[in-house]
């Protein structure tokens, strides 16, 4: 089946199986591997992406489902200012170890901050939840999005 | 110049958060080949017969008579095939190598292999494998390891004891949980195999390689890709996988990758083992003790993995930080149809530490005495010697952190005033503990022989050449900042790429909280000889470790320094008891550790909060185990780790005491935030509720049994 949307602000049409997941389509279709499989359950948001601005993990929409959506990776996201707020906030909170679960925790980041440009603490823990790290146990992710609200406010 | 410990930006960083890093499963080419593992669905049994489909064109299929060398993982014995030979001792065990280009046709062929088994009588515990010695290929014993030691005379004091304490303790399997599953894409080139993988250890990579294929070293290439964690589980672990996808790119000619999917990952990658510790102690008439009796038994799964090494550490470590000079040790590791136990941060230093925390504790209980005040008694001090009779090398700080983690938490304040609140259940907990950095005995010396390269360019440059993996625990960073605090030079004119054994020399696995320690330190020396030579265009040097006149060993006995550095830390944790739902809520967690001079303060702090975080998870909630062999959790919405909801941010506090030996006074760091954190937890829960707490994890099934026994 032929699937049209939007990613990363450009179009794209692909030709593959309805039920094929985002995340292959991403990663094995169109070679942006910046979201990783972690678990491929919907369990780690290692393979999150924002679609339509919501934050989803890739691993569990259908490749139809997606059809004249907007969808935002890493790939994207990366050159855009608040990208940059986020990234020196992770910088200078340690937020980064193996950096499996980076780009995932990046774009929860985004979302939280789209919805809620100064969120409390209690709201950045509830926003990653769904959100899987075993390096850093989480206190420095948290504090890295919290340096990314205050430093980048009037960004979002 | 700036201060060794003040952060600096990680050399990974940027690529790692813009998602520009590749790891392994990242690769691509147009040729790529997918490999599957098809596994063992049977606990022990002899393979009758196999069964293939009609392969479509392009599709493979390969079993062990396809590896052309010696068909055995190279790890410390010789028992564990890379595909099984006939014979299946573990439900998962890799049979056959499915190969092609499309994953949905491959897992098409694995749904249509049929295998016919004849089951063969399967050991499922410890006990049974000691009743039933039955045999099958472990170690070279066929179903154990064991080991013993004693220091001083144990049974003459054991005879003059006024009192005698006993406890049995049990702790349970963990997972690693990195979120990148086992990954790697290998290639022929030119005749040479070149292997991209997720490791902690390119030349155990590069050693299967040899064997499995007997092919010469300078065919192969080794290339750690950016690794999504590790925590001891692709120190071993990896030569499977990685033999697996080079023989499949040697018999196909094509680029090939294999990745483990979660499932497989959980239910057949190693695990922490699961332990059995018995101690008894024997104690003066002034509560003073003066012999110890432990027995250490520990589940190793179907085949020996670092068993003999892990049980090595755990029965080194199994008096903690206490001077025990009369002491009796037994140790064994049991063969069990089971997934394979191995490598896991701390390496047998949390099933040992949990089981002395505990039992000092009971016996402080039981005589009516603080436990720290009891324990303080029995510290490690200036002098004493560890429990294998060696020398300790630098100042003993425990009565110093014991004060500082005391005044952090209010814990002596706190302790009186714990228990019931209303329905609530409160608890506080402390516990100390240490860990031996570097290989064990002669290792670094016999077994390793760690060679690192420093380079410097024309252009000023200078290059680090080493096999240390960076997975995360910042590895390159803190190298990079060793050589260019000792040369005076910036950071950004040092050069440290993943290695490539193809450049980087054999400087050991990336374990045992050695890179620092062992690794940086030669770093620095080599530095240091650079800068005498500063002026010259083009300085290649060399360094060899070797091993320190000031330290000893004797492997027969087990006598001597076990380790060639020691870490030291504290834990209090502060706890209540949800009376509905049993589940334990922690409410402070304080932290004091001497790790000596700490090379970058983020770096530290990650190391820390994520080890204490994985050890919560190991302490109150990831539970794994298996029923008649078959892992009851495969997925990580059944094996729970811990979320950001989980715990709360710890204080953390260094106690600075630098070293001697180690780079800029630096001590290991990587497992010991892991190995003292389960008993902390137990503690409190055992203070909250009145009741001993045995096994960990102490998930709420266990609390609300322990709260129905009456007793
Ligand atoms: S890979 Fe999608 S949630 Fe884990
Ligand atoms: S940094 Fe490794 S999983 Fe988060």
């Amino acid at each position: 089946m032929e699937i049209k949307f939007t990613l990363n602000g450009e179009q794209v049409t692909i030709i593959d199986e309805p039920t094929r997941r985002l995340l292959d389509v991403l990663r094995d279709n169109l070679g942006l591997t910046g979201a990783k499989e972690g678990c491929g359950e919907g369990e780690c948001g290692s393979c999150a992406v924002l679609m339509d601005g919501r934050l989803v993990n890739s691993c569990m929409v259908p490749a139809f489902t997606v059809e004249d959506r907007d969808i935002l990776t890493i790939e994207g996201f990366r050159d855009q200012e608040r990208f940059k707020a986020i990234s020196r906030g992770f910088e200078k909170a340690g937020s980064v170890q193996c950096g499996f679960c980076t780009p995932g925790f990046v774009m929860a980041a985004e979302a939280l901050l789209r919805q809620n440009p100064h969120p409390t603490e209690e709201e950045i823990i509830a926003a990653i939840e769904g959100n899987l790290c075993r390096c850093t146990g989480y206190s420095m992710i948290v504090e890295g999005i919290m340096i990314a609200s205050r430093e980048g406010d009037g960004l979002w | 110049m700036l201060n060794i410990s003040d952060s600096v930006k990680r050399n990974d960083f940027d690529d790692k958060i813009e998602g520009r890093a590749l790891y392994a499963g990242d690769l691509r080419d147009r040729d790529m080949l997918y490999a599957r593992i098809y596994r063992s669905q049977r606990q022990r049994a002899r393979i009758r017969e196999i069964r293939l489909p009609r392969l479509p064109e392009g599709y493979e299929v390969l079993d062990y008579h396809n590896i052309p060398g010696i068909n055995r993982v190279p790890i410390v014995y010789d028992d564990q095939p890379f595909l099984a030979e006939g014979e299946v001792n573990y439900i998962g065990e890799p049979i056959l190598l499915v190969l092609g280009r499309d994953r949905d046709v491959i897992n098409g062929i694995m749904s249509e292999i049929t295998i016919e088994y004849e089951d063969l009588e399967a050991i499922n515990t410890i006990e049974e494998s000691i009743l039933k010695p039955y045999v099958y290929c472990f170690a070279d014993d066929n179903s154990k390891i064991e080991y013993s030691f004693t220091r001083g005379d144990p049974d003459l004091h054991i005879d003059r004891a006024e009192k005698v304490f006993q406890d049995r303790f049990h702790t349970g399997y963990q997972e690693h949980a990195y979120l990148e599953p086992h990954s790697f894409t290998c290639e022929v080139v030119d005749d040479n195999i070149v292997v991209h993988g997720s490791m902690q250890c390119p030349y155990y990579v590069v050693e299967g390689i040899k064997r499995a294929f007997g092919w010469d070293e300078s065919r192969i290439r080794v290339i750690q890709q950016p690794t999504g964690g590790g925590f001891g589980g692709k120190e071993d672990y990896p030569s499977i996988p990685a033999i697996l996808c080079a023989l499949g790119a040697i018999m196909t000619g094509k680029p090939v990758q294999l990745v483990y999917d979660r499932e497989e990952d959980i239910i057949s990658t190693t695990k922490r083992h699961p332990s059995d510790i018995r101690i008894k102690s024997y104690l003066d008439a002034n509560n003073s003790i003066i012999a110890m009796d432990i027995d250490v038994r520990l589940d190793g799964g179907a085949y020996a993995g670092l068993s003999s090494v892990v049980l090595q550490r755990t029965i080194f470590s199994a008096t903690g930080v206490y001077n025990i000079e009369n002491l009796k040790v037994r140790g064994g590791a049991y063969a069990t149809n089971k997934v394979v136990s191995s490598a896991f941060r701390g390496f047998g230093g949390p099933q040992a530490l949990f089981a002395i925390e505990m039992h000092m504790e009971n016996i402080a209980l039981a005589l009516d005495m603080d436990p720290l005040e009891f324990k303080r008694e029995h510290f490690l001090r200036d002098g004493d010697l560890s429990s294998t009779q060696g020398e300790f090398r630098n100042r003993i700080k425990l009565d110093e952190i014991a004060e500082m983690v005391d005044k952090d938490s209010g814990y002596s304040l706190k302790r009186g005033s714990t228990g019931k609140e209303g329905e609530t259940l409160r608890g506080i907990g402390l516990s100390i503990f240490d860990h031996g950095c570097g290989f064990t005995g002669a290792g670094e010396a016999d077994l390793l022989k760690s060679k690192v390269r420093l380079m410097k360019y024309a252009d000023g440059t200078v290059e680090i050449f080493v096999s240390s993996a960076e997975i995360g625990q910042g590895v390159q960073t803190t190298l990079g900042k060793i050589v260019s605090q000792e040369l005076g030079i910036p950071l950004e004119r040092v050069v440290h790429n993943y290695p490539d054994t193809r450049y980087c020399p054999d400087s050991g696995p990336t374990v045992a909280s050695r890179t620092v320690l062992i690794v940086g330190r030669l770093l620095q020396e080599c530095a240091m000889e650079m800068k005498k030579r500063w002026d010259e265009e083009e300085v290649e040097i060399i360094k060899v470790y070797r091993y320190p006149h000031d330290l000893a060993w004797d492997n027969e006995t087990f006598m001597g320094n076990a380790y060639p550095e020691y870490s030291w830390g504290a834990n209090v944790v502060e706890i209540h008891i949800d009376p509905a739902t049993y589940k334990v809520e922690v409410d402070g967690i304080w932290t004091v550790y001497d790790i000596g001079t700490p090379i970058d303060m983020k770096i530290v702090q990650g190391q820390i909060e994520g080890g204490l975080v994985q050890g919560f998870g190991y302490g109150l909630m990831e539970e794994f185990d298996c029923i008649n062999g078959s892992p009851r959790q495969k997925s990580l919405t059944t094996y729970v780790i811990p979320s950001s909801r989980d715990f709360p941010k710890p204080s953390i506090r260094l106690f600075e005491n630098p070293r001697r030996k180690g780079p800029f006074g630096a001590s290991g760091l990587g497992e010991l935030p892991i190995v003292g954190v389960a008993p902390a937890i137990a503690s409190a829960v055992q203070n909250a509720l009145g009741k001993k707490v045995c096994r960990i994890p102490v998930t709420p099934e266990y609390i609300r049994e322990l709260m129905e026994d009456g007793n």
